[in-house]
């Protein structure tokens, strides 16, 4: 069974607080998990499933498989990337009813909710919501 | 006042926004091209304005109102003698430059524009002066032309005569582009452009708070402003016109103030400026955008404008330092691509510059840099600057831009070079 969302997203709140707040450290860390972030097959990185923002472009696939919903992503920005990466750790692997159901509590506890409400200068914001589609989509197939 | 006497010490005193910390530094604000920081006494004059002086102009037999009105007429007055206006009546107060655009696009574009003229524009528009015309364009049949540009961002003005022609009714320019700070000829634009018998539209949002402005001496037939760029309030802006096009286009809005009469058979509209204020306008701003341009008056445009071009030099030669490794003697142009030996390149190296640089550092996105800078509690815009056509010119999906007004200092670029150098070794 996969691990609770509320789980994953506490414990990445715990690793972000050793930075006590400090905002150069935390964009150095997730600049760093943007890296680890597996490479998206480039069949997949096409424009539709490109996720647009005015600054920042995300690109989002996802696959169902035994009931679970997986997700590959990618971003050209390197900040927006680490967010993707956490979005995908925390909601790979998941049920669709458990990503409908579930809250997205550690962007702010981790001092990045700027990045998430504006829509226009953002990708990530629509990734949420799109994530979010997927999930519903996939939610009506069973 | 003479240069040595700009103190910017009790200059940045006078900007109580500046002395604060973000993120735990102290702010550096090098977003000025977007907006500039307000002194306090434009805050002083809306908080008074609100608190004792506010009443609706231009109507009761008050005593508040007349004094209102006074205030508010004054400020068209101080406008008119900073861009050297024949008479104040020629200065409409609008939102902003935005407005002023559309106004003459909707109005003078929609009276005296016909199929098959063209109107000239830049490709370093901001949109704002873009949008408008197309729409107008393509209501009438008119047709858009756009003046090319070199490398470095200015324009080639060859292509602009040969674009000129009889059917040319409209020349609208950007006086200093937003993105790359670029100040174009608009002298040599307007003389040819009225050679031909167009009437020319000057976008001054980012010149006025820089270069001196002689509407006269320019002979300019419409000049936007906004006075949120000129230390003033958000929400005021100014339509210069001359006289006899300002009364030959039709009103813009309609509603209160820009009426003489009205029945239920016929209204006729009042004079200009008034024809083109209907409603209650934006008053306290207004009054206060008079302090902002006694700000600028007190220190002298000259002044500010040797600060800001020794802040530009200096901000240059340190980022181009930036590129000065071992590799660098090998000749290699300065302006060339950025590549990981020549990690900055330097968008906008136009010879006749105000105190904007945009620039790219190699293999990092400008959102990364904008948010790796902010963390360090320094201002810049990222982006596209509202200037897509611009961007897609120069082959660029965005830049960095440090832009600076009167109150910044060498130190605080010192700063900003110190949080970019450590972006490029990352």
């Amino acid at each position: 069974m996969a691990k609770k969302i509320t789980d994953i997203q506490n414990s990445i709140i715990e690793n972000f607080e050793l930075f006590e707040d400090d905002m150069e450290s935390i964009l150095f860390y997730l600049m760093d998990l943007g890296k680890k972030l597996p490479a998206m097959p480039e069949e997949h990185k096409t424009e539709e499933f490109i996720v647009k923002g005015c600054q920042s472009k995300v690109w989002l696939y996802s696959s169902f498989v035994d009931g679970k919903v997986f997700f590959e992503a990618d971003s050209n920005t390197e900040i927006t990337k680490g967010l993707v990466s956490l979005l995908v750790e925390i909601w790979s692997g998941q049920t669709p009813e458990d990503i409908l159901n579930s809250e997205l509590f550690f962007i702010e506890k981790i001092g990045m909710s700027r990045m998430v409400g504006s829509q226009r200068s953002n990708g990530f914001t629509s990734m949420i919501k799109q994530i979010k589609m997927y999930a519903l989509a996939y939610k009506t197939k069973l | 006042m003479n240069v040595a006497e700009i103190n910017i010490k009790s200059i940045r005193e006078k900007f109580p926004i500046l002395h604060q910390k973000v993120n735990g530094k102290p702010l550096v604000y090098f977003d000025n091209a977007a907006t500039t920081q307000k002194p306090q006494s434009v805050i002083d004059a809306l908080n008074k304005y609100y608190t004792t002086d506010n009443a609706n102009i231009h109507r009761a037999a008050h005593t508040l109102a007349a004094r209102s009105t006074e205030m508010f007429e004054d400020t068209r007055k101080t406008i008119q003698a900073f861009i050297n206006a024949k008479e104040a009546e020629e200065c409409i107060f609008t939102k902003g430059v935005t407005e002023s655009i559309n106004i003459v696009a909707q109005t003078w574009g929609r009276k005296f524009l016909q199929a098959g003229d063209e109107v000239i524009i830049t490709s370093m528009e901001h949109h704002s002066n873009i949008v408008p015309w197309q729409m107008i364009c393509e209501e009438k049949g008119a047709i858009l032309k756009v003046i090319p540009i070199n490398d470095a961002g200015e324009l080639l003005m060859d292509e602009y005569e040969k674009l000129l022609s009889p059917k040319t009714k409209m020349v609208a320019c950007v006086w200093v582009s937003n993105a790359l700070g670029t100040i174009n000829p608009v002298k040599e634009i307007i003389e040819k452009a009225h050679s031909v018998g167009a009437k020319v539209l000057l976008d001054g949002a980012q010149a006025c708070s820089h270069l001196d402005v002689d509407v006269q001496t320019l002979d300019c037939d419409f000049l936007a402003i906004s006075s949120h760029k000129l230390y003033g309030p958000t929400g005021v802006g100014v339509l210069y016109g001359k006289r006899e096009l300002l009364e030959a286009m039709p009103p813009y809005q309609s509603g209160g103030e820009m009426i003489k009469e009205v029945s239920f058979e016929r209204t006729t509209y009042n004079e200009i400026p008034y024809k083109f204020e209907a409603g209650t306008p934006n008053i306290g701003d207004v009054i206060a955008f008079k302090h902002a341009l006694d700000f600028i008056n007190d220190l002298g445009k000259e002044n500010i404008r040797n600060h800001e071009n020794e802040l530009l030099h200096y901000l240059i030669n340190s980022l181009l330092a930036l590129n000065e490794t071992d590799v660098m003697s090998s000749g290699v142009e300065t302006h060339n691509y950025a590549s990981p030996q020549q990690p900055i390149k330097l968008i906008g190296t136009a010879k006749e510059k105000v105190s904007v640089q945009s620039f790219i550092i190699e293999g990092m996105h400008h959102f990364d840099v904008g948010m790796m800078l902010d963390a360090r509690g320094i201002a810049v815009r990222t982006g596209h600057h509202c200037t897509q056509p611009l961007m897609n010119r120069l082959g660029l999906d965005g830049t960095v831009r440090a832009s600076f007004s009167v109150y910044n200092t060498k130190e605080e670029i010192d700063v900003f070079i110190e949080a970019v150098r450590k972006l490029v070794k990352k």
